[in-house]
């Protein structure tokens, strides 16, 4: 049986994998996809606590099921306003994406 | 007697024996029975699917006036085996610049996404590879995976054609995804189950006959999803050469071209399954589990046979055409649908049998007379629209 | 160590190398196909600990979806295909910092609750997760009202979308 706490120390790498492509990454695309990490990492724990606590209590997978919503209409509207940037400004990188410093 | 009720049962029990005799651990034994019957079936599938190459030449051909492959054996039944030779002994060929990785993948994820499919076909009774509770969703996730193939193919190619019929047949199958998954969940209410097992099980009467207009939007969308002609536009000879799979030679297009025509006998047979009670009729089934697999490939070649007739009696349609079709009429279509029918199973649910398939059926028909009206109707719309007659041209002036 | 402890492993480390690549990797397509394989980890993940309707709707939602998304927009956003400058910032070490110190600091935190010793129980005989979860959405005792949010919230990215990248011309 795998321990609970292995399920933990691997969503915790995989929140930090994706944190860390959240900060120093400069393409905007990217910034997205280290967001996705973060947001499996978070499903994995979901996931992890609702089989090792009270299985008949199913909220941890309702919980997982409206992150995958959100995540679905976060990247939407994320890649819309990337593309628009795009087609503004002709950059998609973020240190460029400067004009309220004007 | 055993062996014809159960023989998958029979014969790992007889393996179990003998890998005890040797002294292996019944772990070790059972996980490599598992893996000897997956071997075992996806070996069968390949071999059909070389029949399958040649029942499709053969069928073509008898649409279009000629005899087909008919010099090499009997009835040209050893044409597909030198075809294979051929494809086996071209030269390998990798564009210049090509993403070599991803490149080479792409095919073996294209056949992937057919094989995994058949982890969820009920064979028979007793003969069913998982019997997952969510089957139905299986079954676009493994679509999802062919998606992605054909995006690889397209974009590591290196080609601007491929890179174009990728993205025309990528579009294509995510949209054609919403109303599949729609109508699949019809049979999941007959059901009460997203099992595929359940749902044969189920089907005392056939899906069809409570569902007519579902088994012809699973059919639509299933060509769609095949991109099978008049939905082929990842390939589009006529525009773009061959699409995804313009820059694969040898074995590499071998493996798109086989995966495609195993997709498309395995779609007949979900359609069987769904809707035509997959191995059931009328209680044959339950004398021999190889009665009830005949009985399977029957109805999936039949299905096979429309999806042929379908693609080769119809022309392309423009890409455009296809996704206005798609969002504009057949999901919508497929949303009233699911909401009539799961509003009249409610109903319906203490009435006799049959005044629940009448009432159905009924249903089902008005629904589609309904949304024929009204397709009609707008498209008389765009036609005196573009003709600058009538009613919508004078408006919009 | 147990069979499904090796799988685990296997799984987790395959999964983190993944997604290692996904934020290290010049090339963007690379990253969002590494993204990809980083996803089928996290359903396997899933598969492992019995949520089977997560593990596939984690394909047709990802993998079906939310990837085929990020490659259309990769591609959608370069003149041409091929990668200008640094794919780093400046800060990427300070950055680097923060994730190890996240890590740590979540490790830390693990390691010092005492629920983590929990054991899995086995599934009760006639315990249907996935009509479980589907009651869940659906009655007013549950979930329903947080599922009908999340599906407004759809229908909002849904026209949101459309109307941020529609091209005026």
């Amino acid at each position: 049986m795998v321990p609970l706490s292995w399920y933990l120390i691997f969503s915790a790498a995989l929140f930090s994998i994706g944190l860390f492509g959240v900060l120093s990454r400069r393409n905007l695309i990217a910034i997205l996809l280290g967001i996705e990490l973060m947001l499996n990492s978070v499903n994995v724990n979901l996931a992890a606590f609702w089989r090792y606590g009270d299985v008949t209590n199913i909220t941890g997978q309702v919980f997982a099921v409206i992150v995958f919503a959100v995540a679905a209409a976060e990247v939407s509207v994320g890649l819309a306003l990337v593309i628009s940037v795009y087609r503004k400004r002709n950059t998609v990188i973020a240190d460029e994406i400067d004009m309220l410093k004007f | 007697m055993d062996f014809l009720k159960d023989p998958l049962k029979v014969a790992a029990d007889w393996l179990l024996g003998i890998f005890s005799g040797w002294g292996m651990p019944d772990l070790w034994a059972q996980v490599l029975i598992g893996f000897l019957g997956i071997f075992i079936l996806v070996a069968l599938l390949m071999v059909l699917d070389i029949f399958l190459v040649w029942i499709e030449r053969k069928v073509v051909s008898r649409f279009q006036s000629r005899i087909g492959p008919n010099r090499l054996g009997p009835f040209g039944l050893i044409q597909p085996f030198a075809d294979i030779i051929k494809l086996l002994i071209k030269e390998d060929t990798t564009p210049e610049g090509a993403d070599r990785t991803l490149y080479n993948l792409a095919p073996i994820l294209s056949m992937m996404s057919v094989l995994i499919l058949w982890a969820v076909v009920p064979l028979a009774p007793s003969i069913l590879g998982v019997d997952l509770n969510i089957g139905v969703l299986y079954i676009i996730a493994a679509g999802a995976i062919g998606t992605l193939s054909i995006i690889m193919a397209g974009w590591s190619s290196n080609n601007k054609y491929s890179l174009i019929g990728a993205f025309r047949e990528a579009a294509v199958m995510l949209s054609f995804e919403i109303p599949m998954l729609t109508v699949m969940l019809i049979p999941t209410i007959f059901a009460g189950s997203m099992g595929i097992g359940a749902i044969t099980q189920a089907q005392d009467t056939w899906n069809f006959f409570l569902a007519p207009l579902a088994a012809v939007i699973f059919l639509i969308a299933a060509i769609a999803e095949l991109g099978r002609s008049p939905f082929d536009m990842g390939e589009a000879e006529s525009e773009l050469v061959s699409g995804y799979n313009i820059e694969y030679s040898g074995m590499k297009f071998g493996m798109f071209y086989a995966g495609e025509l195993l997709h498309a006998f395995t779609f007949g047979g979900f359609w069987a399954i769904l809707f035509f009670g997959g191995y059931r009729f009328f209680g044959l089934e339950q004398v021999s589990a190889f009665l009830a697999i005949a009985i399977l490939f029957f109805k999936a070649f039949i299905g096979y046979w429309i999806i042929m007739w379908v693609k080769y009696t119809l022309l392309r349609i423009r890409i455009d055409h296809m996704l206005a079709f798609n969002w504009k009429f057949l999901t919508p279509v497929a949303f009233v649908l699911l909401m009539t029918t799961a509003l009249m199973n409610a109903l319906l649910a203490d009435a006799s049998n049959w005044l629940y398939i009448g009432g159905m059926f009924l249903s089902n028909i008005l629904v589609a007379w309904i949304s024929l009206e009204v397709a009609r109707s707008a498209s008389r719309w765009e036609r005196e629209r573009v003709e600058g007659t009538g009613y919508a041209a004078r408006r919009t002036e | 160590m147990t069979v499904d402890q090796i799988i685990f492993l296997v799984i987790a480390a395959g999964t983190l190398i993944a997604a290692f690549r996904v934020v290290t990797t010049g090339n963007l397509i690379h990253a969002a196909f590494w993204l990809i394989a980083a996803l089928f980890g996290v359903a396997a993940i899933f598969a492992i600990l019995h949520a089977s309707f997560l593990a596939v709707v984690q394909v047709v939602v990802y993998i079906g979806a939310i990837s085929m998304l990020f490659i259309f927009a990769v591609m959608l956003t370069r003149k041409d295909m091929r990668d200008q400058g640094p794919q780093l910032n400046r800060n990427w070490g300070f950055g680097a910092f923060l994730a190890a110190l996240a890590f740590a600091g979540l490790v830390f935190l693990v390691h010092g609750w005492s629920g983590v010793a929990k054991t899995a129980s086995a599934f009760p005989s006639d315990f249907d997760a996935v009509g479980a979860l589907g009651n869940a959405l659906v009655s007013p005792d549950a979930y329903v009202l947080p599922f009908e949010v999340a599906s407004v919230l759809l229908v909002a990215a849904l026209i949101g979308a459309v109307y941020v990248a529609y091209n005026r011309k």
